[in-house]
């Protein structure tokens, strides 16, 4: 059986911005945000109290759910502030960060030796479990479950996303560990997916089934690569975890420390000089955007992963937990005369209504926020099933999420669904309907009904 | 201070007015708005409902104005004022300013009336509901002059144009929500209201219904017949149209139903466009031929005899019903609208093979009224999703049978 996955059915957004393979050393961040609403579904409760000192690595809270989850601190600092939102909702955790960092010493992991109960046990109590996800529900994955297989996706398809091959090369080592400690968590296989015309450090890895990944985004999600390789059916769990995020489980295995350093994109048509930074989860994007990057008071959107499924951040802000990419990109907040019936020549668009892309298929855009057009019910049918290769009616599902019928969800196949799934059909849709929204709701609602 | 700001201050100020939306339609018309994305996706594509309808209506503008070429010429032509066109599609005696006003000035009403009309109910509903004036009307609104005869008369258009948006349409919720195809619903109101307004042979052909009301009141004058192929067929005349004629559309019908050459230039416009359902189109055609082939069989195999009345319309060759009434019309604009059709791709063969098969059905066994375009793109509406229902399940049985597998 061939390994290699071709996807036919998608749309390469292409934008103006693409980072210059460069890397260069992000000022270090005086302070150091954990947002909670970056762990869909976790209730956080508190460890480290405003005002106590923790290491890097330093348990910062657990989930209420399930203690035995617990959140690590990417710096070592004092805990300045814990933001709080309506009803006392931890929003924030700000920390600051030592001059000189400290690690928490979790000690060198003998992944060979070990047993599952011990990997899992030091995933969970260094902080690293949070990276391992599940689906259904694309939430953190719950520890007491196995799952029928691991899926790393170490290709990169969405617009202007971070190059996997150039920001984990020399990882090799980092990587296999972590690939082992993975291996002995399923009884099925570890599938890792690369580009086919790759040069993954992924692709070297022993004891993982490897698959070769070609075609548009959303090729290189790995929802749709767990659709093509092994589906997931009512009652399996799969568990899914970010390229990027191996390294910091590889290192905490070798080293034992938690060491949250990440190399980031900057891209985007606001910025002037886009290239990769090192920098660390949850340092300012300030540290970053503004050296040959955007205009101190230009009316940009700085978002924190890519332009589909990223999170707007303000100037502010800081770079959320699991993303590798910072994106920004100009506001759309302007009228256009008769923007809904001229010509378009500059923006993307997969219909031929007197819109020219199609024209020009390599041409890279410099798309901005506007919504063009305004929302209204679901009229067009066919456009969604032109980006979208998975064998589901996303339609149906996205009305059955609508009107809440779990039977009809879970028929239809939401267990194989995440809401980053649905970026494309949303960038497309001419109804212009929040699709991701409508499957998280979806997702959250089967979670609190089925479990 | 430029129009611009002008009506964005006037919107903002004017927030949390009732009538906002009315309002809003207007400004949208003017300027794509200024809404910017939030959670989700940070880009759009460039098409919004607007452009898509507009796309549409763009498709359909050449029929209407070949219809008000078509409606003076056949009026000159049954008074007995011009020759019959010779010279292909570029004839001059078809092409004339004479023909232009006369149609112009019997269709530009129709096309008013139904836009005021129907976009005056779209407004107050808007306003009632609070959401914005969505767009589905203004293709309803192209398509309604389009498929009347032109002389029906403006009120009996007004009503029926109430009739088709209120219960056709704003009872399901508007826009996206209705079974039925609205300008169908419209039409088939008007033709079981006033039949005699939508059949027949007095009403394809501008002029004929007057001046049969004045041979009623004595005058010494010659009646007009202006009946339509499909009429002369049923009863089982002689047809006095060339095949190109059928084609080219300079025969009497529905105002812009009858040029086949401008409506596959229009369908392949939507086609090309990716705005309508290519796979509809195809299977109706594909329907309607194998429908009109079995009649051809029947009608040559000697089952049914010269003298049934059926006759006529079943041994007409099956690729003349192609070129015919409103077939297609329908199959281009009225079975391909989104909203009421099948929403599968599987569902769009079989929905459209079956508009096709159905329409010719009718057409040959109805005998109040030689036409099933509109009967059976109605009749398909209705069971659009009873078969994406089924494709559907299809869909949901193999996820079962990959975990029964998998259970096994």
């Amino acid at each position: 059986m061939s390994n290699d996955i071709r996807i036919k059915k998608g749309l390469d957004i292409k934008l103006i911005g693409e980072a210059e393979k460069t890397v260069e050393q992000a000022i270090i961040s005086n302070y150091c945000t954990v947002r909670p609403e970056d762990f869909h579904g976790v209730i956080p409760k508190l460890i480290a109290k405003e005002g106590t000192s923790v290491e890097a690595g330093g348990t910062l809270f657990y989930d209420k759910a399930n203690e035995n989850i617990k959140f690590s601190s990417p710096v070592s600092g004092k805990i300045v502030e814990v933001v709080r939102g309506p009803k006392r909702r931890i929003d924030a955790l700000r920390i600051e960060a030592d001059k000189s960092q400290s690690y928490k010493d979790y000690g060198k992991f003998n992944v060979d030796a070990a047993k599952a109960e011990e990997v899992k046990e030091h995933l969970l109590e260094s902080g690293c479990w949070p990276f391992i996800k599940q689906r259904p529900y694309d939430v953190i994955a719950n520890p007491e479950k196995s799952p029928k297989a691991i899926f790393i996706s170490a290709y990169a398809s969405a617009p202007l996303a971070a190059d996997l091959d150039f920001t984990l090369q020399g990882k090799e080592a980092e990587l296999q560990a972590a690939v082992n400690a993975l291996g002995k968590l399923t009884e099925g296989k570890v599938h890792v997916s690369v580009g086919k015309n790759s040069n993954s450090p992924l692709a070297g890895l022993s004891g993982i089934t490897l698959h070769k990944v070609s075609g548009p985004h959303p090729s290189g999600n790995v929802g749709t690569q767990i659709n093509k390789i092994d589906p997931i059916n009512k009652g399996e769990i799969v568990w899914t975890v970010n390229a990027q995020d191996l390294v910091i489980i590889g290192e905490l295995l070798l080293t034992g420390k938690f060491n949250a350093e990440r190399i980031v994109a900057l891209v985007g048509s606001s910025v002037q000089k886009p290239r990769y930074f090192k920098t660390s989860i949850g340092s300012e994007v300030a540290t970053m955007v503004y050296d040959k990057g955007v205009e101190k008071d230009g009316n940009d959107r700085i978002i924190s992963g890519n332009v589909l499924s990223g999170k707007q951040v303000q100037a502010d802000g800081s770079l959320d937990y699991y993303s590798n990419i910072i994106s920004i990109i100009p506001e759309g907040d302007d009228y256009e005369f008769f923007g809904w019936t001229k010509p378009i020549f500059n923006k993307l668009s997969i219909s031929r209504a007197l819109t020219f892309s199609w024209l020009n298929p390599k041409k890279e855009y410099a798309l901005n926020t506007n919504t063009n057009g305004e929302h209204r019910a679901f009229v067009t049918t066919g456009t969604y099933e032109e980006v979208f290769p998975l064998d589901i009616y996303p339609m149906q599902v996205l009305k059955a999420c609508m009107y809440q019928d779990l039977d009809e969800m879970e028929a239809l196949g939401m267990y194989e669904l995440a809401p980053e799934d649905f970026a494309l059909t949303e960038f497309v849709c001419v109804s212009k309907q929040p699709h991701q929204k409508i499957i998280r709701a979806g997702l959250d609602l089967m979670l609190k009904e089925i479990g | 201070m430029s129009l611009k700001k002008k009506l964005h201050d006037f919107k903002v100020k004017n927030k949390d007015k009732k009538w906002l939306p009315a309002f809003s339609a207007i400004h949208t018309f003017l300027f794509l708005p200024d809404e910017v994305t939030h959670g989700g996706t940070h880009i759009k594509a460039a098409d919004d409902l607007k452009r898509t309808m507009n796309t549409v209506i763009m498709a359909m503008v050449p029929c209407l104005i070949f219809g008000m070429f078509n409606a003076g010429y056949q009026h000159h032509i049954a008074l007995g004022e011009i020759q019959a066109a010779t010279a292909g599609f570029f004839s001059p005696e078809f092409w004339s300013m004479d023909n232009f006003f006369v149609g112009f000035w019997k269709i530009l009403p129709l096309v008013i009336i139904s836009y005021g009309v129907g976009l005056g109910i779209e407004f107050i509903f808007a306003i009632i509901k609070g959401h914005e004036v969505e767009e589905g009307y203004l293709v309803t609104g192209m398509l309604v002059p389009l498929i009347v005869p032109v002389d029906i008369p403006l009120w009996m258009l007004a009503v029926a144009v109430v009739f088709g948006v209120v219960i056709g349409k704003e009872v399901f919720g508007g826009t996206g929500m209705n079974i039925l195809n609205p300008a169908l619903t419209i039409r088939a109101f008007l033709f079981f209201a006033y039949p005699t307004w939508m059949s027949g042979d007095k009403v394809w052909v501008h002029g004929a219904v007057e001046r049969d009301q004045a041979i009623a009141a004595g005058e010494n004058l010659d009646a007009i017949s202006g009946e339509t192929i499909l009429g002369t067929l049923a009863q089982g005349k002689e047809v006095a149209y060339s095949a190109a004629d059928m084609f080219l559309g300079f025969i009497p019908g529905s105002v812009g139903e009858t040029s086949v050459l401008l409506i596959v230039l229009g369908g392949l416009f939507l086609i090309f466009s990716k705005i309508g359902s290519w796979r509809i189109m195809l299977s109706s055609v594909l329907g309607a031929v194998v429908m009109g082939l079995i009649f051809n069989q029947v009608a040559s195999a000697g089952i049914i005899s010269e003298s049934s009345k059926f006759y006529g319309l079943m041994s007409a060759p099956f690729w003349e019903h192609l070129l015919i009434g409103g077939f297609a019309f329908g199959t281009v604009f009225m079975a391909t609208d989104p909203v009421t059709a099948s929403q599968t791709t599987k569902g769009k063969w079989i929905y459209g093979f079956l508009v096709g098969f159905i329409s010719i059905l009718i057409r040959v066994f109805n005998p109040a009224y030689p036409e099933g375009v509109m009967l059976a793109i109605l009749l398909m509406n209705v069971f659009a999703p009873t078969i994406d229902h089924y494709v559907v399940q299809g869909n949901v049985k193999q996820r079962m049978k990959r975990l029964k597998a998998k259970t096994a």
